[in-house]
């Protein structure tokens, strides 16, 4: 096949790496494989549309995780997640100092990444995006703010809710768990094992 | 609390957002603290705990390969699917060749060619091309009984290069018929059949290829059954794969 121009060379050179990471974040904003295959393939041809708006030098990882959400937040499935969202009035309050609960402990040394995935699945789209940019792609809190076009203080206290709320998530799983466990440990004291 | 401050500020900490100064400082009061390790300790296990689960979703390589053929190929496309795009503009020649050739009225056997066509092309731009998706001959064939009115029986494609994809329903003329699509390094044919007597257009001649359209294609009639080959593959391709029915 003939190739157009050397741009869109450079621009398979850099997007295309990203790839699979894309296709990830994409399955996880949208919760289904067929949404989020359509969302990459959307994301690449308007990137590849708007790349000579684009500054070489500049972060393209944001620039292109950028219009993969903006993307997202158009469709009909980003509408639907963002519309459930309640506005946060203390998103911008200072972080607050999470309370020491720690079932992770516990919950990391015998469980699986399927409650973890669960967990993540049940954070509302914000705070679910915020901290898979952060744990998954490890971007910083300045190219997340970049990402997402919100004010970094906004994405220090979206991680920490989501953050939050994934322990409180995982602690709520695991409780039923460790009552079973004291149970079946009660039993068996029953039966002199 | 004399800790407060310092877990307000754990999670910059481990995410690696304090400053060299502000990251020796705490270093120094986690070593000497021991329920701020303890918390750190935690949340790091969490943070790799969610780094290896939120790698949770692959793509295929089939997908990947659209992807990468959408903006290797056609960088300058404007639609969604830059693929769809493709494929609809080789119709738009299609039928501005149909309309070119035979300027001043087409007759009903170029209508017949140009719906083929058509038909074609809207299978390679659906999200679902084949209803029955199978590369088994012995499941595509009866998947179509009770479906069309009329039998036919699909060829034998070992050593042939062709393969079968799968097949869906088709109307040409208000006809039901049965589409199969074959591929051959990577170009998708299209194959139909009708029952030749319930087309309302009689289409003359036993076989005819045709090599002036943007697609190849080739039409026969056997057995009270029409069938037309089309497809972007070269004529010899599309030759082959008539002959292969040809043969049943």
């Amino acid at each position: 096949m003939v190739r157009a121009d050397p741009q869109s060379d450079s621009f398979e050179e850099l997007a295309m790496p990203l790839f699979d990471q894309l296709y990830n974040f994409a399955h996880w904003l949208t919760q289904n494989r067929e949404e989020a295959e359509d969302l990459v393939q959307e994301t690449y041809i308007k990137a590849l549309r708007g790349f000579s708006s684009f500054q070489m030098g500049t972060n393209f990882r944001a620039w292109i995780y950028r219009i993969l959400r903006n993307t997202f937040l158009t469709s009909r499935t980003g509408l639907r997640a963002t519309s459930t969202v309640p506005l946060d009035q203390e998103e911008d309050a200072p972080e607050l100092a999470v309370e020491n609960e720690t079932p992770e402990t516990i919950l990391l040394t015998r469980s699986s990444s399927q409650l973890i995935q669960n967990a993540i699945d049940g954070l509302p789209v914000h705070y679910r995006e915020a901290l898979l940019l952060c744990e998954v792609e490890e971007m910083s809190y300045q190219e997340i703010a970049e990402t997402l076009s919100i004010p970094v203080g906004t994405v220090m206290s979206r991680l920490s809710r989501a953050r939050r709320s994934l322990r409180q998530q995982l602690g709520r799983t695991l409780k039923p768990q460790e009552e079973t466990s004291a149970a079946e440990a009660e039993r068996g004291r029953d039966y002199g094992l | 609390m004399v800790c407060e401050s310092w877990k307000a500020q754990l999670d910059k900490y481990l995410d690696g957002e304090l400053s060299p100064d502000e990251v020796r400082a705490f270093d120094a009061h986690v070593r000497s603290c021991s329920a701020c390790s303890t918390d750190a300790l935690s949340r790091v296990q969490v943070k790799r705990a969610i780094h290896v689960a939120g790698k949770r979703f692959t793509p295929s390589a089939e997908f990947r390969r659209r992807v990468h053929g959408s903006i290797t190929a056609k960088p300058k496309r404007t639609l969604r699917l830059g693929w769809m795009f493709a494929v609809a503009s080789m119709a738009v020649l299609a039928i501005a060749a149909f309309l070119f050739t035979y300027v001043g009225g087409r007759s009903g056997r170029e209508q017949v060619y140009s719906e083929i066509a058509d038909l074609h092309v809207a299978t390679l731009a659906s999200s679902a091309p084949v209803d029955v998706v199978s590369t088994d001959r012995h499941t595509v064939k009866p998947w179509f009984q009770g479906k069309i009115p009329f039998s036919f029986d699909l060829p034998e494609l070992q050593n042939s290069g062709f393969v079968l994809l799968g097949g869906r329903m088709a109307y040409v003329e208000q006809t039901p018929g049965a589409q199969l699509i074959y591929d051959i390094r990577k170009h998708h044919i299209s194959v139909f059949v009708f029952q030749e007597r319930s087309l309302p257009t009689r289409l003359q001649g036993n076989s005819r290829s045709s090599k002036e359209l943007s697609f190849n294609l080739e039409t026969w009639s056997q057995s009270g059954l029409r069938y037309f080959v089309i497809g972007d593959a070269n004529a010899a391709d599309i030759d082959s794969l008539a002959k292969l029915f040809k043969a049943e």
